[in-house]
């Protein structure tokens, strides 16, 4: 690890602050992070830790929408009853995401602000058309995850929650790498309250993406089968050791019967 | 009844170990820190192949904290590292031993190649400076895959190997065996790769080097399986210091797997330095570098054809082989492949003549050697899947095919140059097939249809050679050491002992099971006794532990000790007791006058020993204090049978296993608990074989493609079934214990048991090749490719 300086603020403020005079890094869990570090693959001159400001962390009800502070550990997600009520598979995806020590730390905002190709929280995101909130503004799910590791994320912006809106059903099936564990291909499936259908990829491709020819298909039917019936197209999905792009195709329309089976 | 009375040879006595690891006491080598001591950091090559134009150290030597940074140019007078076993070419010529420099000379062989050592106050500051050091590399084309190497045009990696090639070596009558291809009824051909495997030691290698100025001494503590073969390998071969002037300790060591029996570049540097800088110097691997650098496992590529009768009588068995070696010959890399697997292409089976011809060659890869099993895994995997694939051929099934070739009398002879001295194979395969359930495999099996699963049963009878010896044998193969152990009883005055052996434990639990022998053989509490190993300033000498041979020839040479501290103490008896030597019997912990209730115990021979007052100093010495070489005079034969079975969902290409029996032979047993232990342990390495591991190198670059946990998998808890292991009993006919040895079965008997029931799940839909591991992704691409 090189050496960084590390601040601890105790206000959003402050913490934009830090970030913008020291053109540092922000630090939620530090699951991807840290790890990136110890390797000597992330030199951040400065490590601004969110961990103090207690206001990014907490789960709440607003009206239609679960608002789930970016701070909120993948833990305390996988126990909340409020979750569980609101939107299981959530509670679920959380439960699924590493293993025990990853879900002590790592936290919902950190995750889709890394936006890993392979995480699980942006397929939710996505499919579930939440809102990132953040210091300055309201992103759309759609809007907030762009290329490999991309976001629409400022360099002095951090996000405060998430706003999930509750879904009539929703399952997350992640099927994993066998070695990382993390998700070779997953997909969240959601009926919105409008009644459409939403289906967000995660693992198979460079980014998470909508699987149109799915939620066509589950638009017209929302059963297992008809999920499983959808043949998708293998262009531009991931291709490597653990899986062709085939095989990650194929998956997109397996993993997402199950979803719908999970779903009832 | 007490546990002396009884004795503790096959009781599962709780490891005397655990208290330690539980309480987090135990002492590794990275928990070693001296007084002074400095960090190192090893400058590894980024790339598979390249020459080193030049290396400059300049602005690294400056950077803060630094103290030294060498690099080859430096080693003046080193050696390079040596290989233990010398393999003669079916030309008559030696194989190919190309130098093994230390530190890269002129050239890079492989991703993670030794290029430069620095040394420096932290290890954070030994990092920092080496990113420092401007290395000139002209990178060159790499090869990696064994068979690419052997191709004509294949980039040359050593100029002393022509080729590539290392050597061809073979073994068996060629033309018996081509003879009786001619007249077979049925020929069944199968290629294979036996899939090149990183092993993962839970503590990754780790040294630390001190130089005493006070007399010219070493000493090193490192995670190692043996540390005298260790210091008389860096010792004799690589720097020339005099043996008794370096003490080589292993201290608790957090598994091996085969891969720390090996001299590495890294602790040989660390000695060699640790008195240029005159400080103690502290290395522990990281991940990364221990997938790098850690010597890996397997990497065969194999065709091998089976001849049968019409009944299905094996006829002969023709095998050909490439072994990958890696850029350089690890310490045993080239008897693996020849010696520890040819040898046992006989398997379990009377299959009268066996010929196998081996080519092993050089790659821009790790060096390759001896990993859980080491050549009988490779051999087993061969020989249980051509006979799983002949029965389905033949429509045998597949416990039949197997019991119309099992060897049933003993000793036998095998056409490659085994002599099994005893087995008891119809008892294992009936056994094991009890334990599975083999009768409602077919209610299973239509079960899991009616789910759109497809389940499958796979076999494998496995035999391996335990306990390596005898050493002249092995000398006259090309072994460059001994094969003996060493063991000393040492009887304090009051009567408890400590054993001081040449075996070595890293996960084994030989301080239990050895104590057991010692206490149930003295007819003492076993808290009495402490084995002592891994340290060379303690222990006489040592060959340590590697396949399987703690017990039968640790253990033995322990017993042959025992055996000279009971007649000495039988010769005190008789002058106390006034008795004749030859009326005294010793038995549970008492030497008494034969007929008569006279006797004294043990502690008070022993005392009589050491305060020799009323004691026959003109005849014997006092003391009580035994020590006992060992040399085996023939290997030991577990052998058992394991079957799997698989469920296979061809949605995905999962495959689950529904369970795994076994049932195996180690002759006696003395801890029943830690031998199943080592069979849970052994089941989950062949499994994650089997299923999960393969270590990949791009095949243009040469980099390492699995340099992690994230892309190498390890097997997982839930990755596994809860295993049913049952044993039976064949003592082994030529040790004192009857012990065989069981460290490695687990993962000789696994992969083939589960790549069989993954081909029985597969053949209904039409798959014929797969090979490890059964991933998901490969199977799925099996099952498209049979449909298409």
């Amino acid at each position: 690890m090189y050496t960084f300086e590390y601040q601890l603020p105790k206000t959003l403020a402050d913490a934009a602050k830090a970030l913008a005079s020291t053109g540092g890094k922000p630090l939620a869990g530090g699951q991807s992070l840290v790890a990136a570090m110890k390797l000597r693959l992330a030199q951040p001159g400065t490590l601004v830790d969110l961990r103090g400001i207690s206001e990014l962390a907490g789960i709440r009800k607003e009206g239609d929408a679960l608002v789930i502070g970016a701070m909120t550990r993948h833990a305390d997600v996988a126990n909340s009853a409020v979750v569980k009520g609101a939107i299981p598979a959530l509670a679920v995806l959380a439960d699924g995401i590493g293993d025990r020590q990853v879900r002590n730390m790592g936290t919902l905002g950190g995750s889709i602000a890394n936006n890993d190709p392979a995480a699980d929280w942006p397929a939710a995101v996505v499919a579930c058309n939440a809102t990132v909130q953040t210091n300055k503004r309201k992103i759309a799910a759609g809007d907030f995850f762009k290329g490999m590791y991309e976001t629409a994320l400022g360099a002095d912006e951090i996000i405060t929650a998430v706003s999930f809106p509750i879904p009539k059903k929703a399952a997350y099936a992640k099927f994993p790498n066998p070695a990382s564990r993390f998700a070779l291909v997953g997909v969240f499936v959601a009926q919105l309250a409008d009644g459409s259908v939403r289906a967000a990829v995660t693992g198979a491709a460079p980014a998470v993406f909508r699987a149109a020819p799915i939620e066509t298909a589950l638009a017209k039917s929302f059963t297992p089968d008809a999920a499983k019936a959808v043949k998708v197209d293998a262009k531009g999905l991931n291709n490597d050791l653990h899986g062709s792009a085939a095989y990650r195709a194929h998956l997109v329309s397996v993993m997402a019967g199950r979803a719908v089976a999970a779903a009832g | 009844m007490g546990a002396i009375e009884s004795g503790f040879i096959g009781q599962s006595v709780r490891r005397k170990e655990d208290a330690r690891f539980l309480l987090g006491a135990g002492q590794y080598t990275d928990d070693v820190t001296l007084p002074n001591q400095t960090h190192a950091y090893f400058l590894r090559s980024p790339h598979a192949h390249a020459k080193i134009r030049g290396i400059d150290t300049g602005k690294a030597k400056k950077a803060p904290g630094v103290i030294a940074v060498y690099t080859s140019a430096d080693l003046e007078g080193v050696n390079g590292l040596p290989c233990g076993w010398l393999i003669t070419d079916v030309d008559g010529t030696p194989m190919k031993e190309p130098p093994h420099p230390v530190l890269a000379k002129g050239k890079a062989r492989y991703v993670g190649d030794h290029v430069a050592l620095v040394i420096a106050e932290t290890q954070n500051q030994a990092k920092d400076a080496a990113e420092l050091i401007d290395v000139d590399y002209e990178v060159l084309p790499a090869v990696v895959n064994v068979v690419d190497a052997l191709k004509p045009g294949a980039p040359q990696i050593h100029d002393e190997a022509p080729g590539n090639k290392c050597y061809t070596w073979a073994i068996g009558d060629k033309s018996a065996v081509d003879a009786a291809f001619a007249k077979a009824a049925h020929v069944t051909k199968l290629d294979i790769v036996n899939n090149r495997l990183v092993p993962n030691a839970i503590e990754p290698r780790a040294a630390v080097a001190t130089y005493s100025r006070a007399d010219d001494s070493y000493t090193l503590y490192v995670a190692n399986q043996n540390p005298h073969v260790e210091r008389l390998l860096m010792t004799a071969f690589v720097l020339g210091l005099p043996e008794h002037k370096v003490r080589v300790i292993a201290p608790d060591v957090g598994g091996g797997f085969g891969s720390k029996i090996y001299l590495y570049a890294e602790e040989t540097a660390m000695v060699w330095a640790s008195k240029r800088v005159n400080r103690p110097i502290k290395w522990a691997a990281e991940r990364s570098e221990s997938f790098l650098s850690d010597a890996h496992g397997r990497d065969h590529v194999t065709h091998a054809e089976l001849a049968l009768d019409k009944d299905g009588k094996f006829l002969a068995l023709r095998v050909h082989t490439t072994a990958n070696m890696g850029a350089y010959l690890s310490t045993f890399a080239s008897c693996i492949p020849t010696i520890l697997y040819a040898t046992l292409l006989a398997g379990q089976y009377t299959t009268p003549v066996v010929y196998c011809e081996v080519t092993a060659a050089f790659t821009n890869t790790a060096p390759v050697d001896a990993y859980r099993g080491a050549g009988r895994p490779e051999a087993t995997y061969v020989i249980e899947r051509i006979v799983h694939q002949a029965g389905a051929e033949m429509g045998i099934p597949q416990d039949e095919i197997r019991r119309r070739n099992f060897i049933r009398t003993f000793p036998y002879q095998t056409p490659v140059a085994l002599l099994y001295d005893t087995g008891g194979y119809d008892a294992c395969l009936d056994e094991a097939m009890r334990i599975a359930d083999v009768k409602g495999f077919a209610a299973r099996k239509s079960d899991a249809a009616k789910r759109g699963k497809l389940r499958g049963l796979g076999y494998a009878a496995y035999i391996e050679a335990c306990g390596i010896a005898p050493s002249n044998v092995a000398g006259s193969l090309g072994a460059r050491a001994g094969l003996f152990e060493a063991g000393e009883v040492r009887v304090h005055p009051t009567g408890s002992v400590t054993v001081f052996t040449g075996s070595h434990s890293h996960g084994q639990g030989h301080e239990t099971t050895f104590a057991q022998v010692v206490a149930t053989r003295l007819g003492i509490p076993i808290e009495n006794v402490d084995v002592v190993h891994g340290d060379t300033g303690r222990v006489l000498f040592g060959m340590g532990t590697y396949g399987s041979r703690s017990l039968a020839v640790g253990g033995t040479a322990i017993v042959k000790a025992l055996d000279k501290v009971i007649a000495k103490g039988k010769k005190i008896a008789a002058h106390l007791l006034e008795a004749a030597e030859s009326d005294i019997e010793f038995k549970d912990g008492k030497f008494t006058v034969a007929g008569t209730d006279r006797s004294k115990a043990f502690g008070e021979i022993s005392l009589a020993a050491y305060v020799p007052h009323n004691y026959p100093l003109d005849k014997l010495e006092p003391g009580l204090n035994e020590t006992a070489f060992y040399d085996p005079t023939n290997f030991t034969f577990p052998a058992g049978t394991h079957i799997c079975e698989v469920e296979v969902d061809p949605d995905t290409g999962v495959v689950s296993i529904v369970s795994f029996s076994a049932c195996d032979d180690f002759g006696n047993i003395i801890n029943p608990m830690i031998v199943e232990g080592q069979v849970h342990g052994g089941l989950c390495q062949g499994i994650g074989q089997a299923m999960l591991e393969h270590c990949i190198y791009d095949s243009e670059s040469g980099q390492l493609l699995t340099g992690s946990l994230m892309d190498y998998a390890l097997p997982r808890a839930d990755d596994v079934p809860s295993f049913k292991v049952e044993t039976k009993v064949t003592p082994c006919t030529h040790n004192p214990l009857g012990a065989k040895g069981c460290g490695e079965a687990g993962a000789i008997g696994s992969p083939p048991a589960l790549m069989n029931a993954v081909m029985d799940a597969l053949s209904s839909v039409g798959v014929t090749h797969l090979d490890m591991p059964a991933s998901p992704h490969r199977v799925w691409q099996a099952i498209q490719s049979a449909r298409a």
